[in-house]
């Protein structure tokens, strides 16, 4: 059996059995580790068989499904892919992990939270998968169920709220984007005589199409991955849906399905539609400048934990955009790296201030001060994610920005140095947040109420996740092993990036040469 | 009984024929057969209503039905095998070709369906249609005892009902075959004559069963009486605009009006009120905006069983006519009325769905989203392509077995005062009963067109049929409407899944063998439409109307 298809497989059989065994809570919560684990196996053996440099899409599989409309299933993975994939299958034991404990709203089982969690793995790792341009359409529409679910079942106060608006911004993208595929489908049809949706196929057709018809092709595309991303305009629903998601559901938002957005850009805006890519480049910089600096603002006034990680990802999404479309190919693997560096550091800052919020009870900053002095070691998981995330050198996510901006300068100076100011404000409310959080005397309502205050009779259990205590504890044995592999990686991936670097290198190559660009001067190979 | 028809009609049906009129016309009868069983059972079915003992009508008339229905479509299957071209016959009144067999065997289908579900006693005790017992009673009635209340009436119909056992009005069935016959000579009519008497033949029946639910007697009269009127201008309309085309091309033939059309001196005036009148009426039927005025108010009072044969299948019929008017008779001058059937389109697409969002009402919402979906068939029906055509079919079949679906299992989430369908009531329905939650939400989804379902299916094609016809705009607009639509149902999602129940809701009746039956049908369908849909796509490939 292909790898790939295993890997797309595994998570939807193991979302079928913990659904079954959804009663029993410990063998459901068992079984979704397993099964998640054992997705991280197989991901890491498909990193093992991937040859960088080789074939553009590799692990391919391919299957006739609508033959009258040239629909086929195809599967494969560029480098790209295979490292969100990867990335996929490293946070899924983490998020569960998290939520092993987390309270639910009444009446909601753990085993189905489970269940739909491993069912939104299944069909993102198969979005990253597609190679066929209906079959993407298909789950990247399909993926919204689990999630509106994940988000309206299981969130915060005003979850229907922020479910209906997520799908509908989503499903809005979606059936725009639908609009460009079925003009490229007709576009092929009608210039070959024979329709089809192959990705590869279209590339070849529509690359060489006239100006316009790249054009609306490009508009309709770029509307569907800018939702996602999300890119400024259209930003609105991600801080909506952060603040009243689940941690663990945020960590997956945020990590991973925005990052479709992104990939999008990568896989299909440009090699599909290059001469309107590099035309509308302009645009799409203006916005991810704009995003960058808007973020970053935004996330220094913000008085809600959550509103802040969406506001950080928002600058840092704009960023990325700014790499994909300076067109070199530093830049290019700085943003495709910086998509996996994102996905570990902004997944650890989630998962440790979703630590905070389960011990004080409250999303608002004001409600915390002085932890650090209480729980030393949550402080210093802050300040590691909280660095990683403002890009310290030694870091991950440094290596990528560096690149990012390394590379747009030389052909995007004015946007680069705009985006550089980002930068600045990121440290500015990565510290602020740190220090309104952690350090001076222990205050705020939270903290204090958990320490014994006049709250803590009224409400243990909101307090603290598992038992009814009076200090907010520090990180047990669970929490450690959640946020350790994390810490390792933006470590590792910090000091030595060239493992990925170089899975991801020969990828964004194609890309270029897809899009007809080279680089002004000559690449370094990313190192 | 077809030869009856026959002998009638052709002589008016052009001036040629009327020289041999004396002569028996020739009877493919192969091809009419699905034809004379549905309606020589729906005439057994009226000799059994005057014969048959009471306690065993049911039963009877439940059989006879189903078996027709069966019985016809396997005759129909016979025949498909054995034709691709397809024929006229009945001296040229009938054409039977690919388009028409698939157009019928989706009729026959979804009214295997719809019957399963006038058939159920058991959701509602004893039948959701008036018992005998109360034609007797009915003076009284309609003087205002509390009978006609809606909803303060339970107990008092509990009575009325109780002592008749299995006191359920049977002649539901024999109308709904007459219905059903006419539906399908309806878009097989290749004369506009005999596509009137059609509309006749299945409109008349569907305005009594409107009338005849059990409870909340005045909304159901009240939606019979609205229909029949309006529906009575709608053929007038139709009527009048058949005589405008008959003084335009000197026929009532769909194929001389096609020649007229394609080049000719003479009064442009003349073919396009008629056109527009006769369009007027079909629209009446497909329940198109601005002519749906009717399809709320009817959608709410009819008996939850009527309502989904009414929405599936007279969908499809009006439809069938359209297409094959369009196609067969109008194609050539679609220069000249392409842009107002394009407004009609988005119209449509338009009031369904901006008002569908200001329902509270589940069947009232449902009827204004069949509103918007016809401005999707619209759409469909004015891309005179082949892949137009194709994709036309494929959508009328994958939309009419999810309405199917939408209304057996509306009809299961009732209070003691009937069915619930205020939208409030449904707030956690999820909690009380996850799996019609869960199935009704799929539902949802196949009508919001979420692939994996037969709705997204159907949009696909259709849009991308319309997209290379060269209508780009259209689509662009009805995507933007599709994605509002969505907000429909997701509303409805929300309630049903992330509200606290309401502590005296409704609760979800266990469906009996007759509707699960064709529930699970229509779910089946809509997911095989959606993930399988080649073998679906092929047939209705096949070919297009004959004439």
């Amino acid at each position: 059996m292909n790898l790939l298809l295993a890997l797309i497989l595994l998570p939807l059989l193991g979302a079928v059995v913990v659904a079954l065994a959804r009663g029993n809570e410990p063998a459901a919560k068992w079984t979704a580790l397993g099964f998640a684990l054992l997705e991280l196996v197989l991901a890491a053996a498909a990193w093992g068989v991937y040859e960088p440099g080789a074939a553009r899409l590799q692990l391919s599989g391919s299957v006739d499904w609508i033959p009258r409309y040239g629909v086929s299933l195809s599967f494969g993975l560029d480098g790209i892919a295979l490292v969100m994939v990867a990335v996929i299958a490293l946070l899924m034991p983490l998020v569960l992990g998290f939520s092993w404990n987390e309270r639910l709203p009444a009446g909601r089982s753990r085993g189905g939270f489970f269940a739909l969690l491993l069912l939104q793995q299944a069909l993102t790792v198969a979005v990253f998968a597609a190679t066929d341009l209906f079959l993407f359409y298909v789950l990247f529409e399909l993926m919204l169920i689990p999630m509106y679910f994940l988000i309206g079942g299981y969130g915060g106060e005003r979850r229907r709220y922020a479910a209906v608006k997520f799908f509908l911004y989503s499903f809005l993208g979606g059936l725009i984007m639908l609009a460009s595929a079925i003009g490229a489908y007709t576009y092929a049809a009608s210039t070959t005589g024979v329709g089809t949706f192959d990705w590869a196929t279209l590339r070849g057709v529509l690359s060489e199409a006239p100006l316009e018809v790249q054009v609306w092709v490009f508009v309709g595309f770029f509307v569907a991955f800018a939702v996602k991303a999300p890119l400024v305009p259209l930003h609105t629903w991600l801080p909506d849906a952060a603040q009243q998601a689940p941690v663990g559901v945020l960590v997956l938002v945020v990590g991973v399905l925005d990052k479709v957005g992104t990939f999008g850009f990568l896989r299909y805006s440009l090699p599909l539609t290059p001469e309107a890519s590099r035309m509308l480049a302009p645009l799409v910089l203006t916005l991810g400048v704009v995003g960058v600096l808007y973020g970053s603002l935004q996330a220094l006034g913000q008085t809600d934990l959550k509103r802040l990680l969406a506001y950080v990802s928002i600058a840092h999404f704009g960023f990325i955009a700014l790499g994909i479309f300076a067109f070199t190919s530093q830049a290019q693997v700085g943003a495709a790296s910086y998509m996996v560096n994102h996905s570990i550091a902004t997944g650890m800052l989630v998962l440790v201030v979703g630590m905070i919020i389960a011990r004080g009870g409250s999303t608002s900053i004001a409600d915390y001060g002085g932890m650090a002095r209480i729980t030393p070691l949550l402080g210093g998981m802050l300040l590691v994610a909280g660095l990683s995330t403002l890009s310290l050198p030694g870091t991950n996510s440094f290596v990528s920005e560096f690149l990012v901006l390394l590379g747009s300068f030389t052909t995007r100076p004015v946007y680069t140095v705009l985006a550089t100011v980002g930068l600045v404000l990121a440290a500015a409310y990565v510290l602020r947040l740190y220090q309104r959080v952690m350090q001076g005397p222990p205050s705020g309502t939270a903290v204090l109420d958990t320490l014994g205050g006049p709250g803590a009779a009224t409400d243990p259990e909101a307090a603290v996740g598992g038992g009814s205590r009076t200090t907010p504890r520090d990180l047990d044995g669970r929490e450690i092993g959640v946020l350790a592999p994390l810490v390792v990686l933006v470590l590792v991936l910090g000091l030595y990036p060239a493992p990925m670097l170089d899975v991801i290198t020969p990828s964004v190559e194609a890309t270029m040469s897809e899009v007809g660009v080279t680089d002004p001067v000559t690449s370094q190979g990313g190192n | 009984m077809g030869v009856l028809t026959q002998s009638q009609t052709a002589p008016l049906g052009g001036g040629r024929v009327l020289a041999q009129s004396a002569e028996m016309p020739q009877i493919d009868y192969g091809a009419v057969a699905p034809l004379l069983i549905v309606f020589g059972a729906a005439c057994l079915g009226v000799l059994v209503e005057a014969f048959a003992p009471a306690h065993r009508r049911w039963s009877v008339q439940v059989g006879l039905t189903l078996l027709a229905v069966l019985l016809a479509g396997v005759f129909l299957g016979m025949h498909a095998q054995e034709i691709n071209t397809g024929a006229t016959t009945l001296a040229g009144t009938l054409a039977i070709g690919p388009a028409a067999l698939f157009l019928w065997g989706t009729l026959l289908a979804l009214s295997f369906g719809a019957v399963l579900l006038l058939a159920d006693r058991s959701v509602e005790p004893g039948g959701a249609f008036v018992a005998e017992s109360n034609i007797l009673a009915r003076p009284g009635e309609s003087t205002g005892t509390p009978v006609d209340a809606p909803g303060a009436a339970s107990a008092a119909v509990m009575q009325r009902s109780a002592p008749g056992g299995v006191g359920m009005r049977t002649e539901v069935f024999p109308l709904a075959l007459f219905s059903l016959g006419g539906m399908m000579v309806f878009c097989a009519a290749n004369d506009l004559l005999t596509m009137f008497v059609a509309l006749e033949v299945l409109s008349l029946p569907l305005y009594l069963l409107c009338g005849l639910a059990k409870r909340r007697r005045l909304l159901s009269q009240e939606a019979a009486v609205k229909y029949f009127l309006l529906g009575a201008f709608a053929s007038a309309f139709f009527l009048y605009g058949l005589a405008l085309l008959y003084g335009y091309s000197g026929s009532v033939r769909l194929p001389e009006i096609a020649a007229a059309t394609a080049g000719s001196l003479r009064s442009d005036t003349l073919l396009f009120a008629g056109l527009g009148l006769v369009v007027m009426g079909l629209l009446f039927k497909g329940s198109v905006a601005p002519f749906h005025l009717w399809t709320p108010d009817v959608y709410h009072g009819a008996p939850t069983a009527v309502t989904g044969f009414m929405a599936a299948c007279t969908k499809v019929a009006a439809f069938g006519a359209l297409l094959r008017l369009l196609h067969v008779a109008f194609q050539a001058s679609s220069w000249e009325w392409h842009w107002v059937l394009w407004t009609v389109a988005v119209v449509s697409m338009v009031v369904g769905v901006v008002l569908g969002l200001t329902q509270q009402d589940v069947k009232r919402m449902i009827a204004y989203s069949s509103i918007a979906h016809a401005g999707f068939l619209m759409v469909g029906s004015i891309t005179l392509t082949d892949r137009g055509l194709m994709a036309t079919l494929f959508y009328l079949l994958a939309y009419g077995f999810t309405t199917l679906a939408v209304f057996g299992l509306l009809g299961l989430v009732r209070t003691s005062e009937g069915e619930a369908t205020r939208m409030s009531d449904w707030a956690g329905l999820a909690r009380r009963s996850p799996l019609v939650a869960g199935v009704f939400t799929f539902l949802l989804l196949a009508l919001a067109g979420i692939p994996a379902t037969s709705g997204f299916m159907g949009k696909f094609v259709v849009f991308s049929a319309a997209f290379s016809a060269g209508m780009g705009p259209l689509v662009v607009i009805a995507l933007l409407a599709s994605a509002l639509a969505a907000y429909l149902y997701i509303r409805l999602v929300v309630l049903m899944f992330f509200h606290e129940p309401a502590p005296e809701g409704p609760t979800v009746s266990v469906p009996g063998p007759f509707t699960t039956a064709a529930v699970t049908l229509g779910v089946v369908v809509t997911l095989l439409l959606g993930v399988v849909p080649m073998l679906a796509l092929d047939w209705a490939s096949v070919g297009g109307f004959v004439s």
